[in-house]
């Protein structure tokens, strides 16, 4: 501990704990598909196409089961552009976060952009997925987005 | 369960934050006096309560306890339990003895460990006194007490110790 | 079904740090302020109701610890959300309304000096699809700022406005933190945080806490001849699959605002609870509020003490209502990313 100017006490203190989560019959498919650098969205009756895959249309409310591979190409739909990455973000070069609706799905997925200046982006441009050399089976096997050439 | 044997169903996800923590004046005050060997708690102003460790307030009246009333290290054990089973990043070895110990002229008890007995004769109301470390070595932490031992007192009635309205 | 008033509201000075202060001694004197404003005690309340978020400063159970700053002997009924005080509010309105009490005390408090709120509020998104991204609450919030200029449903300049004029209202709350005037040259020359948001878009990092107190409808003319009656309160949540929202709409605020038929109402003022500068115009063209005078009081943008700011803009509806003896109040509360979770409450002096 260390004392402030006011005499307050003071600590560092850090908050740690590593949960294992179950990803359910849905997730873990798209989980597994993404180490095969593949991407999987779910399809309503309506044909409306969730991706990433969701368990559920929030809209209507019906389970979706049906798996269909989506991307890994796809349009932005809107992004931020961070200027200074701070320590808890996984690129420490300028990026963005943005949200893609990949080729094929309806929905869209937010994951980060990079390789580019932020003056390269706008509404409506295409991006591809840029895989993990090491992936773990999460959403970060895409390691990012970047802009199809 | 190591990892080869996770079922795949199963995917770890870490959370890790930092934080800068402020003691607040109550905890400041205290952990100053801890410092220096001394438990010194708060009385609340309305029903003479005395809180140690205080926490600035008094739960029963909702007003700051601003009198500040030394205390020694000797009190008794209000309640206890033995730990058996290890506790990850806990470097005491099970078995052990966690327990409520009330400080003499304290209305609230607070926990700490017992040693220098044998488990099977550590009772409610025994008398117990802090075992401090090194002087050299105190830091701003009730860890400054390395456990407390019972002394040679007789044994206190806890349910004399029950909070009677001022 | 009876009406419940507020009859009380206090709030603690907002602090950049509060440092000195935990939890409770942030507490303890807006609960005692609250109360010696209408010359009662705990004892003259039925239910207790608080919001508040351990992440925020890293302590287990803080809200345990909060209840030390109000007197809980002989035992109390009482309740937390682990949410913005609003909800607490919200709680507690239907405690009384259903007869279980008569007054309730709601307070919210929040540190967020000793933690990186950016990095705790990832983690209250979606924990398999998004927080493993680590997105800032800024960076969130700058996705549906884009939509909004993009769509031109808002400009850049209305965002400028929004911040420009939360420092002049700035001038005349007490309790805010930042009272700096600014030129439109300073905040054209503001660096950006997250495009496009600039640093001056987003509210501060703020400490402390607020109490308001409510009641019943036979009970609140013991404390006033003008109770302020709540007459109308809803919320709604919207999916937290982000990437299927309708950044340039807000459904649950359209349902909400049908809901408690505001379109008949003539607003005297509006308190919003909109964090970032972007989100004043939007709410404002969505709700229909034109010329309405809103966030008087500067706004989360002069101060945003988190899990307190919605129940702050309730409050402050509330005390703009009763200093200048106006008819009708319409505040906002929200919490999760890009406005997913909204409050809307009408306000109504008894003349």
């Amino acid at each position: 501990m260390s004392e402030t100017k006011t005499n307050l006490l003071e600590a560092p203190f850090e908050l740690s704990y590593k949960y294992k989560r179950s990803s359910g019959p849905v997730m873990s498919k798209f989980f597994e598909a993404l180490g095969d650098k593949k991407i999987l969205g779910t399809k309503s009756k309506a044909q409306k196409v969730f991706a990433p895959a969701a368990e559920f249309d929030p809209q209507t409310r019906e389970t979706l089961t049906d798996l269909t591979e989506v991307g890994p190409g796809g349009v932005i739909e809107s992004w931020s552009w961070v200027h200074q990455p701070s320590d808890h973000h996984l690129l420490q070069i300028p990026f963005a976060f943005a949200l893609i609706k990949l080729d094929g799905a309806d929905t869209a997925m937010l994951h980060m952009i990079s390789g580019c200046q932020e003056s390269d982006l706008s509404i409506g441009a295409r991006v591809t997925a840029t895989w993990s050399d090491t992936p773990t089976e999460s959403i970060t096997d895409i390691k990012h987005f970047t802009l199809e050439l | 369960m190591s990892s080869d044997q996770t079922p795949k169903d199963y995917r770890e996800s870490l959370i890790h934050l930092e934080y800068q923590y402020t003691a607040g004046s109550a905890t400041t005050t205290f952990l100053n006096q801890v410092k220096e060997g001394r438990l010194v708690g708060q009385a609340c102003p309305k029903c003479k309560a005395v809180y140690v460790p205080p926490r600035g307030s008094c739960p029963r009246d909702g007003i700051a306890t601003t009198i500040e009333v030394p205390l020694t290290d000797k009190g008794c054990i209000e309640s206890f339990t033995v730990v058996h089973i290890p506790i990850p990043g806990n470097p005491i070895v099970p078995p052990y003895v966690c327990a409520m110990v009330r400080l003499d002229k304290a209305n609230i008890s607070f926990l700490h460990l017992i040693q220098g007995v044998e488990i099977e004769d550590i009772r409610i109301g025994m008398r117990v006194q802090a075992v401090w470390k090194p002087k050299e070595e105190w830091t701003h932490s009730l860890e400054n007490i390395k456990w407390f031992a019972p002394i040679d007192e007789p044994d206190i009635d806890v349910s004399t110790l029950r909070f009677k309205e001022a | 079904m009876k009406k419940v008033a507020i009859v009380g509201y206090a709030q603690h000075k907002i602090l950049p740090n509060a440092g000195a202060l935990n939890e409770v001694e942030l507490l303890m004197p807006v609960v005692h302020k609250v109360f010696a404003d209408l010359g009662i005690s705990q004892d003259d309340i039925g239910f207790t109701c608080s919001g508040s978020c351990d992440y925020l400063q890293g302590a287990a159970f803080a809200f345990v610890e909060g209840l030390s700053a109000i007197q809980t002997h002989p035992p109390i009924k009482e309740s937390h959300v682990e949410m913005d005080a609003a909800w607490a509010l919200y709680e507690s309105i239907l405690k009384v309304k259903m007869g279980d009490a008569e007054t309730a005390l709601v307070y919210g408090f929040g540190k967020s000096s000793p933690g990186n709120l950016d990095s705790i509020i990832s983690l209250q998104m979606d924990p398999y699809y998004i927080s493993p991204l680590w997105p800032d609450r800024v960076s969130l919030a700058a996705l549906q700022a884009r939509v909004l200029l993009e769509q031109k449903i808002i400009t850049a300049e209305e965002m400028m406005a929004a911040v420009v004029e939360s420092r002049k209202h700035a001038a005349s709350n007490p309790n805010a933190l930042i009272t700096d005037l600014l030129s439109e040259d300073l905040y054209n020359s503001n660096n950006y945080k997250s495009s496009p948001l600039r640093a001056l878009d987003c509210p501060p990092i703020s400490d402390g806490a607020s109490a308001m107190i409510i009641a019943s409808e036979d009970k609140a003319f013991e404390y006033t001849d003008h109770p302020i009656w709540i007459e109308g309160i809803d919320h709604r949540i919207e999916s937290s699959n982000l990437g299927s929202r309708d950044l340039a709409t807000s459904p649950t605020i359209e349902s909400s605002a049908k809901l408690l038929q505001l379109e008949n109402i003539n607003f005297d003022v509006a308190e919003l609870h909109t964090q970032f500068s972007h989100e004043l115009p939007f709410l404002q063209k969505l709700l229909n509020l034109g010329d309405v005078p809103i966030n008087l009081s500067g706004g989360p943008l002069v101060g945003n003490v988190m899990m307190c700011a919605g129940l702050d803009a309730i409050g402050k509806t509330y005390e703009s209502l009763v200093k200048n003896q106006l008819k009708h109040g319409l505040a906002h509360a929200t919490s999760g990313p890009c406005l997913q979770h909204n409050m809307l409450v009408h306000l109504e002096r008894q003349s």
